[in-house]
């Protein structure tokens, strides 16, 4: 099958979250990705994150590195070694796309800086992504993603509105860096298919994660309105919020017109209720005593009522609308056994996205990357070897 | 990088965003709302902007229209109403081949829960979103300002431009079936993991980090201060060795009572063996030290000693920092001030379009 991306070459140099996604969305679809580590700084997600195979930590046990990493060849290089160095500017040179997620300037005082790798390949797309952008004040702050998801404003807007902000789980903000890098990323190979020309992406983590507050920074500064975080009210909406059931779960349910809350109403066996927050949370209250979140969403469906039960993470690993879109494949990983990596979040009528292998081992494919992709011999390749390019 | 691309944007709230990064990347995008649309929200505002505006019905003759003459066609239908007829691939592509056609739903076109309506509280219900936020044993809660359509949105940009790609190597289009509930499953992270690695399903910790200790500890994430909150976790690796040390000699400069931190060998720190009575114990002489700092002292210090650690922004404090000011990262149109365009891209942030 035509694969998507098929014949996109890219190379990462980085971390954790925000560049490595960045490579696993487009290697769904058929893009090679070579993750690139080393052994003295392997990634953080193996070592940093849990889970582990078996709760034991170990460079090739953690399930975080895994999950983000999954259709990927993983090599090691030092490239504080002149060999490893040479090499890596080979890889670089045969590549579509470049990705790093170093601090500003680091990979350019590595040698791998994007001036110097066009000029032996002009049409190398690179982005480099970051917490504050390559550039301003503050450009050379480090920072992980469920910090700067505070410094972003989404922290603040979550929770009751007496109680303190609210930590969305995990680095949240790296994967919406992530994703507009992967559009970027994206409209550069478009732009190249067009024009030929490579391209330097610089991508703020800090600002990618405010095009998600854009409505409300933008009524900020035409009206001086600090949006404020409000527990699940919506001000267009009422009942909008979650209702716990009897069973233990909790319902997510919320009317948008009279016609809808009439329905409701009808539906929970209460027809006429006023549409206030008391008399609401009484009637849904007796309702979902003896109901499951899932029953009581379906029979609100039913009547065309927006309605579902707050899913737990472990849920989503036996819903059947998400198992009948394939959203969980399965892989065996060499070390950590058979496990679920995350499909894309879209259909492609064509060319749909595939995991197509489990994540790779600390330097699993370095013969593989360097022999067949880059052309060493065995001599060539040994040699490098015993010089320490792979350490 | 997207002037060759014509994009017809026919969406609703779940699907603005798709354009409105696709156009500040180049594409010509045409946005179409029914004749007498209120158009007048922040969030329409902020999230069409750099688009054309057309109104225009939709009904089958005009997106058939539409369709004929555009690389790529974004919409949003109603799941379970005759809406999603008028956007059917096969139709369009006979007259289109090249097209590429992204739809938007709660939950994908196909599947039990095809036709379910969901709005942003449910879809990051839907998504497990809402059970990792909230306290413990509180409601769970979902982010105030609505999320769901966002990742929605920045998804169908990514499928939309990966078909792209496909059809600029083929010449055929194709239908990318986006579903809103597996765009949020994004955001979780690495929770999923948990569930078939550790046998265990993460949920929500209020004010803290868990899932970083094998030990099952918590580490506090928000401290209070003086004019709000601040962002600080006890992180392990070089990074949070280098910060938790930082950390201690700033308070050695104020004279802070630093308790048993003034005994902790940051070298042999390891978050995710730490016990509950540790972390709680090394937490406390932070907390007191926190509280008598402002966000803006706590942002400028971190910065200064290349710490870890961020202030809890409102809009407002955002609004005003710096960093964004001198990246050129807000632009203004008319009387409106926008976030400009997301990348920089050869150096330079490209503009947003004045509206037309």
């Amino acid at each position: 099958m035509t694969r998507a991306l098929q014949g996109v070459r890219i190379i990462e140099f980085g971390g954790y979250a925000a560049g490595p996604h960045i490579g696993k969305m487009l290697a769904n679809f058929g893009a090679t990705v070579v993750h690139v580590e080393s052994r003295a700084r392997p990634d953080g997600f193996r070592m940093q994150y849990p889970p582990y195979k078996d709760g034991k930590p170990g460079i090739d046990r953690g399930g975080c590195f895994a999950f983000f990493n999954d259709s990927k060849l993983g090599v090691t290089l030092d490239v504080k070694n002149p060999r490893g160095l040479e090499l890596a500017r080979r890889l670089a040179a045969g590549s579509d796309v470049l990705i790093e997620n170093m601090r500003p300037g680091v990979i350019a005082r590595i040698g791998l800086g994007y001036e110097a790798l066009k000029k032996q390949n002009p049409r190398l797309i690179m982005l480099s992504t970051c917490n504050m952008g390559q550039t301003g004040p503050r450009a050379d702050t480090p920072g992980f993603g469920s910090q700067l998801t505070a410094l972003a404003g989404m922290c603040h807007l979550t929770g009751e509105p007496g109680g303190p902000p609210m930590l969305l789980y995990g680095p949240y903000i790296d994967f919406i860096a992530s994703t507009v890098g992967a559009v970027a990323v994206l409209a550069a190979l478009e732009r190249r298919h067009q024009t030929g020309e490579g391209a330097y992406i610089d991508i703020s983590q800090y600002e990618s994660g405010l095009m998600f507050l854009a409505g409300e920074l933008l009524e900020y500064h035409t009206t001086g309105k600090v949006a404020e975080r409000a527990g699940n009210d919506d001000p267009d909406a009422m009942p909008h919020g979650a209702f716990a059931c009897g069973g233990g779960g909790w319902l997510a349910v919320s009317c948008w017109s009279a016609a809808e809350f009439a329905r409701f109403a009808q539906c929970i066996g209460r027809a006429g209720l006023r549409r206030e927050p008391q008399a609401i949370e009484e009637a849904l209250s007796s309702w979902l005593r003896e109901r499951s979140a899932d029953a009581a969403a379906r029979a609100l469906q039913a009547v065309r009522v927006h309605a579902h039960a707050v899913a737990t993470v472990g849920d989503l690993f036996t819903d059947p609308q998400l198992a009948a879109r394939a959203q969980w494949q399965r892989k065996v990983h060499p070390v950590i056994g058979e496990h679920s990596y995350c499909g894309p979040p879209f259909v492609l009528s064509e060319t749909p996205g595939e995991v197509t292998r489990p994540a790779p081992t600390l330097g699993a494919d370095n013969e593989a990357v360097f022999r067949n992709l880059l052309g060493l011999t065995a001599e060539e390749y040994a040699a490098c070897e015993a010089a320490g390019a792979f350490a | 990088m997207l002037g060759a691309c014509r994009i017809v944007d026919a969406t609703g709230r779940l699907g603005w965003l798709a354009g409105r990064l696709l156009a500040d990347l180049g594409a010509r995008v045409v946005k179409i709302e029914p004749p007498g649309a209120d158009v007048s929200s922040p969030q329409w505002r902020a999230l069409n902007v750099n688009k054309r505006l057309v109104r225009l019905p939709l009904d089958a003759q005009s997106v058939d229209q539409l369709a004929s003459d555009c690389d790529i066609l974004i919409a949003t239908p109603e799941p379970g109403t005759g809406e999603t007829a008028l956007f059917d691939y096969p139709r369009l592509a006979s007259k289109n081949p090249a097209l590429v056609l992204v739809v938007l739903t709660p939950f994908g076109l196909t599947g039990p829960k095809a036709g379910w309506r969901a709005t942003d509280l449910e879809i990051m219900a839907a998504a497990g979103a809402m059970s990792l936020a909230g306290e413990p044993d509180g409601m769970p809660v979902r982010v105030s300002a609505p999320q769901a359509y966002a990742w929605t949105g920045a998804q169908a940009a990514v499928g939309a431009l990966v078909a792209l790609a496909h059809c600029r190597a083929t010449g055929r289009g194709q239908l990318v079936d986006v579903s809103a509930q597996a765009a949020v499953i994004i955001s979780l992270g690495h929770a999923p993991p948990f569930v078939d690695i550790a046998g265990v399903s993460p949920t929500r910790a209020g004010a803290f980090m868990t899932g970083r200790s094998v030990a099952g500890a918590r580490f506090r994430v928000f401290w209070p201060c003086r004019d709000g909150y601040v962002n600080f976790i006890l992180y392990g690796g070089a990074a949070g060795r280098r910060t938790n040390e930082q950390l201690v000699a700033w308070m050695r400069e104020r004279a802070v009572d630093l308790g048993p931190l003034a005994g902790q060998d940051w070298a042999q720190w390891d978050p995710t063996i730490a016990t509950q009575e540790k972390v709680d114990a090394l937490e406390a002489s932070i907390m007191r030290f926190f509280s008598a700092l402002t966000k803006r002292e706590f942002l400028e210090g971190a910065h200064q000693r290349e710490m870890l650690g961020y202030p809890v922004s409102t809009v407002a404090d955002i609004a005003a920092d710096p960093q964004l000011a001198v990246r050129g990262f807000w632009q203004d149109l008319g009387r409106e001030r926008h976030c400009g365009v997301f990348a920089v891209i050869d150096g330079k942030r490209p503009a947003l379009l004045e509206p037309r």
